[in-house]
């Protein structure tokens, strides 16, 4: 049984960034809960001195030699900017100060 | 030709067609952009686009002026006698969570509406060298997460076989589009059978390819190592031709293999030829022919399938993947893990909308928090918490590590099957189509729809779907899918499209010859709502 | 608010303080560390970036060979292990400088592990400090704080520029330094000049510190006179120049002896070091907020190195500064002393080439260490960045050796010469600098000059050679500074028919 509770819920959406509401945690404690269980069982699976995957086709030293290409403009940068000031991204204060 | 007949060509006939002179890129063109106005319907809520429409709402954006420009730019080039690319001209559709310059890409959520790509994926860059005209940007469930559609920020697609039914995901549009006559052809994206599922649903053909064999660069990323760029079509052979066109290394994509692209389309010709699976050994997975919930009807047409490659000379074995079983679970945890990661850079600073928070302190951090509760979905959001947990200090080893190493289990379980038969074979999907609305709710019933799907993407090796008849009980579609080993794809042309001929030698033509008209669909509803 | 602190010497009457250090290391590649953006300092905002850069939808990263191979010399340099296979790894946190809002770096395999740095203090005594790995990773953007003084605090709104968001790092983490007890400050600020030393002399960085291409994290735990256990550290961010680090060192074990002292724990946390008020404040406690669930960068493959490759870098690498020292100070005969200020008068590289150029071992001394080094003290900048070249040294040398100038004109000429008048030669023929060497119009000068003071002539005359010193003076008063005084001396004694 894995049993995730509100609380830890609350902590992996703030971990995640995504604002959830007292309901919202609580149908989704439910929900995880059911999932986890489902996807536990990996560790039942025989993976001792089994190496992990994280490619499906091996490959290395895929590299790239150093040079400049085109970007982009300032003005291509900015164009999906949701705010924007003197050529800059502008975002709200960091620290809440109130 | 008349629209219905223009729109009814295979892509290799429509550029048989083109290339001949007897059509024009710019009529073939317009015959899809009508048939797409015709089939679409009407916005069921005019405000409220996540209603959907009246028709099949595969298309969220249609680029009907860029498209035409295209077609003429091929029409003047044929007539002045220079050398083009064997599909210029022939149309084809994008799924919208592959970027695209001058066009809108959405993913088909919120979080992107209004976000203009400035720059092309290298799939997308490279229709446009091969001068296919893009029709416009296909439907999907919210940045590919889900198996129905029905997760779009803009109302789901509906499945021409029947309108109230799912049309599968997260592709349903691209695959509704190619089975509805709107485009010949149709990219997707495949994480955990985003391509061969809604294929499979709609009597259609949807490719994987081999991990790495399609340049990822510009596919807005869902799960890394998992998600792969395809080719839709209604054809073994179209889907052969559209993937040596995407195929081929990409030095933007640390992924993307070196191997020359191809020969598919030969071999698919070559399998479909009298005798063309002579030899082959044809591996059925019996953990999925036993699978839990298999519908009879699809069970019986698979049956039926096996028994027409016998026929066609190939030798029917039975093949065990002994650790299909921990897949599921595994592909959860890495999918959910990569999405929780590849998601964090949709935080309204740099693009996309941006929401504030309805009360507080307006400090950057909540307004991450506030745009990212707005801009996602709930399966997204699930996804994400799902991934965020796996990964979190003190649940690795126990999730995501031991994932990882289930992943080496699979691959292990496919080598070895491989290694006793050329393809493997199973059904696509344990189901057809399911009403659209059943399964919404239920997110572990939905993801069991995938079971035959996912160890494909684990794995990497590629994998296809077919056209495997109608179900007895409702006369909805039912794909077999072949699966062959990594780098080995045009194995599986060939292997496809000998099923396909056979099958079809059966049927007395294509199984969408069968498909009812969309519009006649789309009348019958309107009708019967407004009784 | 100040915090409590001890006097450095009651806290090292009590405590022995342990280091520890993640320096950041800018790499001036051309490109980013994962795709091709410039590497730029300077550039207006938000224009050297690609779709990569700002983490667009649909982008891949890419692995800049040139940031692996600087890594690979930067490990080999530090006496590393390079590792056979090494990966990337996402770490998670979401922070609007961080366009993807995780950051691509090395987690559980980095590029190079288990090295060590001989660091060499002032007076010559030399620290061994392990070196527990050096990973790649990426810059973040750069933030500016709108209104509230530029800083975080109080401001009501920050501006990004993404130009630096993707620059090559490499992180060198040391393990605990313990031992270095009083000299712990000195030695915070002799490692970070030995890094900069490193990367500088392996051409990978510009290693300007004012640019933030060396940056330092300096960890400080105390642990009570006697004890074994390692005590409670805090990490102080972004401590950007040597002066700083050394002080910010020292008020850290300072403030840790107070708390210590007063019974209370030390709060494990980043602080930050003013610059204004030679402080260091509060940042940011660790807690579980700083999960960054890492996991392998599904992006990107495993860089693996062969001993080819190794040794072809090796082979590429330069001879360490430390030995370097070692060498060109017995090539150049200097005494201890002699060596020290020229090492610490940053000329040791001006030096070697004006040698190389033509000039001897003293002559190239003489010159860097006198008058080059006070015009550039005078004009308030390193001796090094004066703009005074090997070649002009050597023409200078060279214009005295001829006797055309004397060492005082010589001086002169330099002063010229930085003002853009030419070569020295250029400078002593546009300005008629040349000693007076007209045989005739110094002849009548001494004539002159003789006249004008009889009675030291006499003496002279007399045998009192040594008087004749007043007579020169005279003459080269006459002209101007411009005769050779040696051959005015023999004029003199000359025409008094005095044998020299």
């Amino acid at each position: 049984m894995s049993a995730i509770s509100r609380d830890q819920v609350a902590h992996l959406a703030n971990l995640a960034r995504i604002e959830m509401g007292d309901q919202e945690l609580d149908l989704m404690a439910a929900e995880l809960d059911v999932i986890v269980d489902a996807v536990a069982s990996v560790a039942e699976a025989p993976i001792q001195d089994v190496p992990p995957t994280s490619h499906p086709i091996a490959m290395s030293n895929v590299l790239r030699e150093d040079v400049v290409e085109e970007g982009l403009t300032s003005e291509e940068a900015l164009m999906n900017a949701p705010d924007a000031e003197d050529g800059q991204f502008k975002v709200p204060a960091i620290l809440n100060e109130d | 030709m008349s629209r219905n007949e223009l729109v009814q060509l295979s892509a290799a006939a429509a550029a048989a067609k083109l290339a001949a002179g007897e059509v024009s890129s710019e009529e073939l063109t317009r015959a899809h952009l009508e048939h797409i106005a015709s089939t679409e319907g009407e916005a069921l809520d005019a405000a409220d686009r996540s209603r959907g429409t009246s028709g099949l709402n595969s298309f969220l954006h249609v680029a009907q002026e860029e498209a035409l420009a295209t077609a003429r730019g091929v029409d003047a080039s044929r007539a002045a006698g220079d050398d083009l690319h064997p599909l210029a001209g022939v149309p084809v559709a994008v799924k919208d969570n592959i970027v695209t310059r001058g066009m809108p890409t959405t993913a088909a959520s919120r979080m992107l509406e209004g976000w203009l790509s400035p720059y092309d994926a290298t799939v997308v860059a490279k229709l446009r060298e091969a001068r296919m005209p893009i029709l416009g940007k296909t439907n999907l469930d919210e940045f590919a997460m889900g198996s129905s559609t029905e997760h779009s920020a803009f109302g789901a697609t509906r499945n021409p076989w029947d309108l109230d039914r799912i049309p599968g995901g997260s592709g349903g549009g691209s695959a509704a589009a190619v089975a509805a006559f709107q485009a010949p052809l149709a990219l997707g994206s495949d994480t955990g059978g985003s391509i061969r599922q809604p294929a499979a649903v709609t009597g259609s053909v949807g490719v994987h390819p081999t991990y790495g064999s399609v340049s990822r660069y510009g596919a807005i990323a869902m799960a890394s190592s998992l998600d792969q760029i395809g080719p839709h079509a209604r054809t073994v052979r179209d889907a052969a031709l559209l993937h040596e066109v995407l195929g081929g290394h990409d030095p933007r994509d640390a992924t993307s293999l070196k191997d020359p692209v191809g020969p598919y389309a030969a071999q698919a010709a070559e399998g479909a030829a009298e005798g063309g699976l002579r030899g082959m050994r044809v591996g059925v997975v019996k953990e999925l022919l036993d699978a839990e919930g298999i519908q009879a009807g699809v069970s019986q047409r698979f049956r039926e399938s096996l028994e027409a490659l016998r026929a066609a000379g190939a030798e029917v074995l039975e093949v065990s993947l002994p650790n299909l079983r921990y897949s599921l679970g595994a592909y959860y945890l890495i999918m959910s893990s990569e999405v929780s990661s590849n998601l964090a850079k949709y935080d309204g600073v740099r693009f996309g909308s941006r929401t504030l928070p309805e009360d507080g302190p307006v400090t950057i951090e909540r307004v991450m928090a506030a745009t990212r509760a707005a801009g996602f979905n709930p399966e997204a959001k699930r996804r994400i918490i799902l991934g965020t947990y796996a990964l979190s200090a003190g649940y690795y080893d126990q999730y995501y590590g031991a994932a990882q190493k289930v992943r080496t289990l699979v691959m292990r379980d496919f080598e070895q099957a491989f290694g006793q038969v050329d393809v493997l074979v199973s059904p696509t999907s344990p189901t057809t189509a399911f009403p659209v609305g059943e399964k919404v709710e239920d997110p572990l019933a939905m993801y069991l729809n995938d079971i035959a799907t996912i160890p494909v993407n684990l794995a990497g090796v590629p994998a296809i779907s077919v056209p495997g008849g109608l179900a007895p009980e409702n006369g909805l579609p039912v794909g077999v899918q072949f699966v062959a080993p990594v780098r080995e794809d045009a194995r599986l042309y060939r292997a496809a499209a000998g099923l396909e001929a056979a099958l079809e030698a059966e049927w007395g033509g294509p199984l969408l010859d069968r498909l009812p008209s969309t519009e006649s669909l789309i009348s019958a509803r309107t009708e019967g709502a407004a009784k | 608010m100040s915090d409590e602190t001890l006097s450095f010497d009651e806290a090292l009457a009590k405590y022995d303080p342990v280091l520890g250090f993640e320096v950041h290391v800018e790499l001036n590649t051309r490109t980013k560390m994962f795709d091709a953006a410039p590497n730029a300092f300077g550039d207006v905002p938000n224009t050297n970036t690609t779709p990569v850069s700002l983490g667009l939808p649909g982008v891949l990263p890419m692995v800049n060979r040139t940031a692996v191979e600087s890594a690979i010399k930067l490990g080999l340099a530090l006496g590393c292990e390079i590792a056979p296979v090494s990966e990337f790894s996402r770490k998670n946190y979401f922070y609007p400088d961080t366009p993807k809002n995780f950051q691509t770096s090395q987690y559980d395999k980095p590029i190079a592990e288990n090295g060590s740095l001989d660091v060499e203090l002032e007076d010559g005594t030399v620290f061994t400090v392990d070196i527990e790995r050096a990973h790649m990773e990426e810059d973040a953007g750069k933030l500016s704080h709108m209104g509230g003084a530029g800083r975080i605090q109080g401001a009501s709104y920050s501006l990004v520029d993404y130009n630096r968001a993707g620059v090559p790092l490499i992180e060198i983490v040391t393990r605990p330094i313990r031992g270095a007890g009083e000299r712990a400050p000195e030695l915070a600020r002799a490692y970070v000049a030995a890094i900069r030393e490193i990367v500088k002399n392996l051409g990978i960085s510009d290693a300007r510190m004012e640019r933030g291409n060396v940056r330092c994290d300096a960890n400080v735990s105390l642990m009570p006179k006697g004890a074994d256990t390692l005590g409670t550290r805090t990490e102080t961010k972004n401590v950007n120049s040597m002066r700083s680090v050394e002080r910010a060192v020292r008020y850290e074990i300072c403030r840790h002896a107070a708390v210590l002292d007063s019974g209370a724990p030390i709060v494990q946390e980043t602080r930050h070091w003013h610059e204004d008020t030679r402080e260091t404040t509060s940042g940011r406690p660790k807690s579980d907020a700083d999960d960054y669930r890492y996991f392998p960068e599904p992006d990107l493959v495993p860089v693996v190195t062969d001993a080819e490759w190794i040794e072809r870098l090796r082979a590429e690498l330069p001879e360490p500064p430390a030995e370097r020292r070692r060498r060109l100070k017995a090539e150049w005969g200097y005494s201890e002393e002699e060596f020290r200020d020229v090492v610490n008068a940053g000329v040791m590289d001006q030096i070697e080439e004006t040698i190389a150029t033509g000039a001897s071992a003293a002559v190239a001394r003489k010159w860097w260490m006198g008058e080059i080094s006070r015009l550039a003290k005078q004009r308030e900048v390193e001796p090094g960045e004066l703009g005074v070249t090997p070649a002009t040294v050597v023409e200078l040398n060279q214009l005295i050796e001829k006797g055309e100038i004397n060492d005082k004109i010589a001086r002169q000429v330099l002063e010229h010469v930085l003002d853009d008048e030419g070569t020295p030669a250029e400078v002593v023929e546009k300005r008629g600098l040349a000693v007076v060497s007209d045989e005739g119009a110094l002849s009548t000068a001494v004539d002159e000059a003789l006249a004008a003071m009889p009675d030291v002539a006499e003496k002279i005359r007399g045998g009192k050679v040594q008087a004749a010193g007043a007579v020169v003076g005279q003459v080269m008063k006459a002209t101007r500074g411009q005769a050779d005084a040696g051959r005015v001396r023999e004029l003199i004694l000359q025409k008094l028919g005095v044998e020299g």
